[in-house]
């Protein structure tokens, strides 16, 4: 077995080669100076690399410097629930009038989040502060590319350096003014998206992570990875919920597992990695019923168990970013 | 990109019919219809191969029951897991997952680290010879459906397979992904509809979840081939977790499954618009 697969968070430069036993450090002040570069297949590379911090980074610090709580919404895995889960996070606290929400989607090539807040048909608009995010709300501020596409069902066909731009711009660009929380929705996986929202916000700071999963081993097997990465990363985790968690027959109310927790869901997991569980939340086909029509599930069936659930999670979470 | 070779990878010479297994939509069941492709055509008697391109989130190797098993380096190449063989009928299986060390371990990596490993898995894996590669995508259209659209550009792909679940929240990514397999020039064999409908096992009342007919509806907008209707069906979750408890091998077990038949009525209306072999036997 030769392939050699990396365990830690990558640069943004590809060397040709390994680097030779004296190298300066790609990175350094000498990259492409030293003894050692001479002759190697990365001088080149080491030489046009820019040299010191990013200056974009105090910027976007700059530009969010006036929300309290950063929170990113994660899950390894797809389709578990990440954009239903900001979307609630959203209704839940915008109910609160003293509160100001952000939520910035950062599902690039499948974006959910407006049509769950149902304002997919809305645009962004330019003024001399930068672009004005969509307002749902009075204190709901919404960005996501889905405002800039010519039609619905575009297909954003982007390659990872392209995305990093967009998403640079989300955050250095958007006139997000003075919010208390801004909650970023992520698409699945532990790559481009995540590496940059990370690296970008680390300077301003993230409260932490909202872990998102279905109780299947299938769904906690990219969700394990997903912590890792946080882990890796230095994201600290608020907590986890489990979404999708039983579903109670709506004409016989007889209960079933539509995804068995066969390994003990993610109540087992948070035992095991020695994070917080926020709880489970049942699976109600009208959460997905308000989504699609992009309404507040919250309002319409407030006395649900599942509305109970998901205000619990968000207790939890107002709770670990110290809010309450 | 590779300009001036415009012929086929050398390592898919031996293979009859490529399928893409795609969605826009992460969690809508590729990977399982991936999987269930791959039984039902390993159980009629083909030489199957799975290749898993969702390099961040591997789920095939969990779904084959193979977690833990390693590839090995032969003169040629990768040599693939071997999952099933008996009389004609093999199954093969390639993923990032066979690569990594600790299941829990994250691959955190840019895209162009994402192409190479794409590459590799398109030039360096010794399938010999298959009667179908399936290949299961992750979610979106980018680095991985990029590459392995570039990849694929001289291989003459019979087309991809677009899996969907019924709500809108689903299928309006699911667009996004049949927009890109038109810039690309895949060919769509057609859509399935996963998670359509949950019978209730105490009282058999069928609950549409995550509601009902988005597939079909997205068919008919769009002009393009419905595969059928997969309802979710909790035995096969039980299945996959408890294959390595019995003796007799997934293909067999799968047989015994209720969606065994929609699977090979699914197989069949691909068949019937599928494409003539890309080499002959």
């Amino acid at each position: 077995m030769t392939a050699e697969v990396s365990q830690i968070v990558p640069p943004d430069y590809h060397l040709k080669e390994a680097e030779p036993e004296h190298c300066p450090g790609p990175e350094s002040e000498n990259a492409g100076q030293g003894d050692a570069c001479q002759g190697c297949a990365n001088k080149d590379i080491c030489e046009s690399l820019p040299k010191g911090p990013d200056p974009d980074l105090p910027l976007i610090t700059e530009n969010l410097s006036q929300i309290k709580h950063k929170v990113l919404v994660l899950s390894g895995k797809g389709g578990v629930g990440k954009s239903t889960f900001t979307s609630l996070l959203c209704w839940a606290l915008s109910s609160d009038e003293d509160l100001q929400v952000g939520a910035m989607d950062l599902d690039i090539c499948g974006p959910s989040l407006p049509r769950m807040l149902g304002c997919q048909k809305e645009s962004v608009h330019e003024s001399n502060l930068g672009w004005t995010p969509v307002y749902v709300a009075d204190n709901l501020a919404t960005m996501s590319i889905q405002y800039m596409l010519p039609e619905d069902d575009s297909a954003i066909i982007w390659r990872g350096s392209k995305k990093n731009a967009l998403i640079k711009k989300f955050l250095k660009d958007v006139d997000w003014d003075m919010l208390d929380y801004l909650i970023v929705d992520t698409p699945p996986g532990t790559s481009d998206e995540h590496i940059s929202i990370n690296k970008f916000m680390k300077e301003s700071g993230i409260d932490g992570a909202l872990v998102v999963t279905t109780p299947q081993e299938v769904a906690l097997l990219d969700v394990r990875k997903e912590i890792d990465f946080c882990r890796k990363a230095g994201i600290k985790i608020l907590g986890l919920v489990e979404n999708m968690s039983g579903f109670v027959c709506p004409s016989c109310k007889g209960q079933s597992q539509i995804f068995k927790p066969t390994t003990g869901g993610g109540r087992r997991l948070c035992e095991e990695l020695n994070i917080p569980f926020f709880g489970s939340v049942p699976l109600d086909p009208r959460v997905g019923k308000a989504c699609d029509e992009g309404l507040s599930f919250l309002d319409q069936h407030p006395e649900s168990p599942a509305s109970l659930a998901i205000l619990n999670v968000v207790e939890g979470l107002r709770d670990a970013v110290g809010d309450i | 990109m590779n300009t001036d070779n415009r012929s086929p990878p050398d390592a898919l010479r031996h293979v009859k019919h490529i399928l893409l297994i795609l969605s826009g939509k992460g969690g809508v069941g590729k990977s399982s219809v991936t999987t269930q492709l791959a039984l039902t055509l390993a159980a009629m008697g083909h030489k199957v191969g799975v290749l898993d391109i969702d390099l961040t989130g591997p789920s095939i190797p969990r779904m084959f029951g193979l977690e833990g098993q390693s590839i090995y380096q032969s003169d040629e190449g990768w040599m693939p897991v071997v999952k099933f063989k008996q009389g004609p009928g093999v199954l093969k299986v390639m993923s990032l997952g066979f690569l990594l060390d600790d299941r829990g371990s994250s691959v955190v990596w840019r895209g162009p680290k994402k192409t190479a490993m794409i590459k590799q898995f398109i030039k360096d894996v010794v399938w010999g010879e298959l009667d179908f590669l399936l290949i299961d995508t992750p979610p979106g259209t980018s680095d991985e459906h990029i590459s392995i659209a570039e990849e694929l550009r001289w291989a003459n792909p019979d087309g991809g397979i677009i899996v969907t679940t019924p709500q809108n929240v689903a299928t309006a990514d699911v667009k996004k992904e049949i927009n890109f397999c038109r810039k690309v020039n895949f060919e769509i064999l057609g859509v399935i509809e996963n998670m359509s409908g949950f019978v209730c096992p105490h009282c058999a009342e069928c609950t549409n979840i995550f509601s009902k007919g988005g597939g079909q509806k997205l068919c008919e907008d769009l002009d393009i081939d419905f595969l059928g209707s997969i309802p979710i069906d909790p035995t096969f979750v039980d299945l996959i977790e408890n294959q390595n408890s019995s003796n007799s091998n997934l293909v067999e077990l799968y047989q015994r499954q209720a969606l065994f038949p929609v699977f090979q009525a699914i197989i069949q209306s691909i068949h019937q618009n599928g494409a003539a072999p890309r080499v002959s036997s």
